[in-house]
């Protein structure tokens, strides 16, 4: 059935690749962008008490949509599962997918997707309880690992384990509660893996104590994470990836939310360039020439997307960290927008 | 059966006869010693937790952890989102509405004396006003997609409307599958057989992952509809088979006085066999219903936000982390609400009936 199902997806995948400039179009005739988000990961994409949507992966829908329509509210949610999000995506359901999705070799060409600015890097590692002293994942001997089905978590730690020649037995679980229970609740698991930012978060918020739990130091994976958008509307895929790397360009230059309108006036070439004030970046994407300032001013910079939503002040409490800025010791780099 | 009504009677008599049969034998005795150990293993630290432990209001999830019971604040302060799931916050008096509409109409059908010809014309009437509220894009109210259509009003539209239209339809199939007439027989009998072979989430999943992949790029079937379509069609070849049951336990005298009494086919059953047959068939009708109620939690599957998907979906929020128990506590008892009301009225109609019968 698999095998049969992802025959059939790239099949069609390679069927229906997408025209350039068609999404764009759809989009501006719809009003509105349908971004694929999931169904609710904290920190990413989650709706809050009155059914409003937050995250990282909803604020970056949120830019994209002020900087095609000028209206950072034009934006129609659809929640899709590990599963289903590609499908959504090849069949049109949904215009652009930012839903903590891993940029892979096959899912750029195979699966047909054209991912978009790294948004975020995370990597796959291990969290076990405290009393077990294990200090190193190459000690876990027939483990029972705990792992959410449908992501590329599985084949890791099988690839993992292989390598460092011991037994584990997995313990997939499609709901991430269920799994959480299984590790923190029930122990039908001595290890859980996943990616780091997730295990961070959890332990946070459900482990009783924070010490009862160790994040070992091995990372079995990378993770970076990108919205991605169907193969071969290239245009669109631009946009997708510009919007990204604007964010990215305002936290480096200081423009921030508060403080956009008055950048405008900075004698930067690059934030002039960037803001739209000299123009020609807008009509290179086929955009209004204030696309960029308009995402700052709707969503704020990367840095502020961040911290708002899975940052040091939140309930998720994420270090910067790998995604710190390329001049401040991380990997987040944007190439120049000019 | 016979031990069941001893026992109701005992219940009668008085406690007395109760404790005497629970004691009454050997073994009697040691299965209430082993019930009555495991219920003191389990009701207290359960009662603590829900009730006595649990913290009812707080306005942060840290003091919620910090406790050792449920936290109903949780709940509290994601009620809304449960029961209406992403409806526009301001506007949420509309579901309310809709599902005040729909339990009306579900208690007015209900009641016996009310099962006049009118009746079928208030059904469409009372759909098309959940619809339209729902919808809106009128008189001052916003439009709202199906998308943004959540939690209890979808769950009860979904069996409400859902068991409306297969109910006629499974009458058809029921009488198609009883008919002499040997194509419309067949093709009654590969529907229900092959519907009845494959499960429901196996129809929601074709319908949400094949159906978009043969479908032209940009158009797309609404999910509520789809959902909906889906669990009629399921739901119909259940109804049917309920229905084809009550034709069979039909005296075959009933259908000889049709026939004598000159009655066309349609004239006798609507007249005749079919108001016997609907009578006979409430406690199996009523039991499919109820599992069409619990079924419509696997729209899930196809992304719709049903009140389990709301409140799955609820357990997200970052500020509000980990009180899945409370959620599905909450949840559970909704639907356990929903299901035994249908379960006490379907008893209250077939003690009605058989009343009749028995005059």
């Amino acid at each position: 059935m698999k095998v049969f199902l992802a025959t059939l997806l790239v099949t069609t995948a390679l069927c229906s690749a997408a025209e350039a400039g068609e999404t764009l179009d759809r989009i501006k005739a719809r009003g509105s962008l349908v971004c694929g988000v999931s169904e609710g990961i904290a920190g990413f994409s989650a709706p809050d008490s009155t059914g409003k949507w937050a995250g990282m992966d909803v604020d970056f829908c949120h830019a994209l949509s002020a900087a095609v329509l000028g209206d950072a509210d034009k934006v129609t949610f659809k929640a899709l599962t590990a599963q289903n999000r590609f499908t959504a995506l090849q069949s049109g359901e949904v215009d652009v997918l930012s839903r903590v999705t891993t940029y892979t070799l096959t899912r750029d060409t195979a699966l047909g997707l054209d991912f978009g600015a790294i948004l975020f890097y995370d990597g796959q590692g291990f969290m076990v309880p405290a009393k077990l002293n294990i200090t190193s994942a190459k000690e876990l001997d027939g483990a029972t690992v705990c792992m959410q089905t449908g992501t590329t978590n599985e084949l890791n730690v099988a690839d993992f384990f292989r390598s460092i020649g011991k037994p584990f037995s997995p313990l997939a679980i499609e709901d991430v509660n269920e799994l959480n229970n299984a590790f923190f609740s029930s122990g039908r698991c001595d290890v859980y893996t996943g990616d780091t930012s997730g295990l961070a978060a959890w332990r946070s918020s459900l482990a009783k104590s924070k010490e009862d739990y160790v994040i070992l130091p091995e990372l079995i994976s990378k993770e970076p994470l990108a919205a991605a958008v169907r193969h071969g509307d290239q245009q669109f895929g631009d946009i997708v990836r510009w919007v990204g790397f604007a964010l990215i360009e305002a936290e480096e230059k200081g423009i921030s939310q508060a403080n956009a309108d008055e950048m405008k006036t900075s004698a930067d070439p690059t934030v002039q360039a960037l803001l739209g004030v000299s123009p020609g970046n807008g009509k290179a994407l086929g955009l209004d020439e204030a696309w960029a300032l308009n995402v700052v001013k709707a969503v704020g910079n990367y840095g502020e997307i961040f911290e708002r939503n899975v940052g040091a002040k939140t309930p998720l409490g994420l270090q910067r960290g790998t995604n710190a800025l390329w001049n401040k010791g991380g990997l987040i780099y944007a190439p120049p927008a000019r | 059966m016979s031990s069941l009504s001893r026992l109701h009677a005992s219940v009668l008599v008085g406690g007395g006869s109760v404790l005497r049969s629970m004691f009454s034998t050997w073994y009697n005795t040691l299965i209430t010693l082993v019930l009555l150990f495991l219920a003191y293993k389990a009701v207290p630290p359960l009662a603590g937790w829900l009730v006595f432990d649990a913290v009812w209001s707080s306005p942060s999830a840290q003091a919620c952890r910090m406790a050792g019971g449920a936290c109903w604040a949780f709940i509290r302060e994601k009620v809304r989102f449960i029961l209406f799931g992403f409806f526009p916050y301001a506007e949420q008096w509309r579901p309310f509405v809709a599902v005040l509409l729909l339990i009306g109409l579900v208690f007015v059908s209900a009641n016996r004396r009310y099962w006049k010809p009118w009746l079928l014309g208030l059904w469409p009437l009372a759909i098309a006003a959940v619809l339209a509220v729902m919808g809106g894009g009128f008189a001052g109210m916003t439009s709202v997609p199906t998308a943004q259509w959540g939690g209890l009003p979808l769950t009860l539209l979904l069996a409400v409307v859902g068991s409306a239209f297969a109910f006629p339809l499974g009458t058809l199939l029921a009488l198609g599958r009883t008919s002499d007439m040997p194509l419309i027989r067949s093709l009654c009998i590969g529907y229900i057989e092959f519907v009845r072979g494959v499960p429901l989430i196996t129809v929601l999943f074709m319908a949400s992952v094949m159906l978009p992949l043969f479908m032209p790029a940009g158009i797309e079937i609404d999910a509520v509809l789809r959902a909906l379509v889906g669990m009629t069609l399921f739901v119909a070849a259940y109804f049917a088979e309920v229905i084809r049951g009550g034709l069979l336990a039909m005296p075959k005298g009933q259908f000889e006085a049709v026939h004598a009494l000159g009655l066309g086919y349609w004239a006798g059953m609507r007249l005749v066999v079919l108001p016997q047959v609907l009578r006979i068939s409430v406690p199996p009708l009523t039991n499919t219903l109820i599992g069409l109620i619990k079924d419509s939690s696997l729209v899930a599957i196809i992304g719709l936000v049903d009140l389990l998907g709301a409140s799955k979906r609820s357990l997200s929020d970052p500020e509000w982390l980990g009180f899945y128990r409370e959620a599905y506590v909450f949840v559970a008892f909704i639907y356990f609400v929903i299901c035994f009301s249908v379960s006490r009225y379907s008893r209250s109609i077939e003690a009605q009936l058989s009343a009749r019968q028995n005059h």
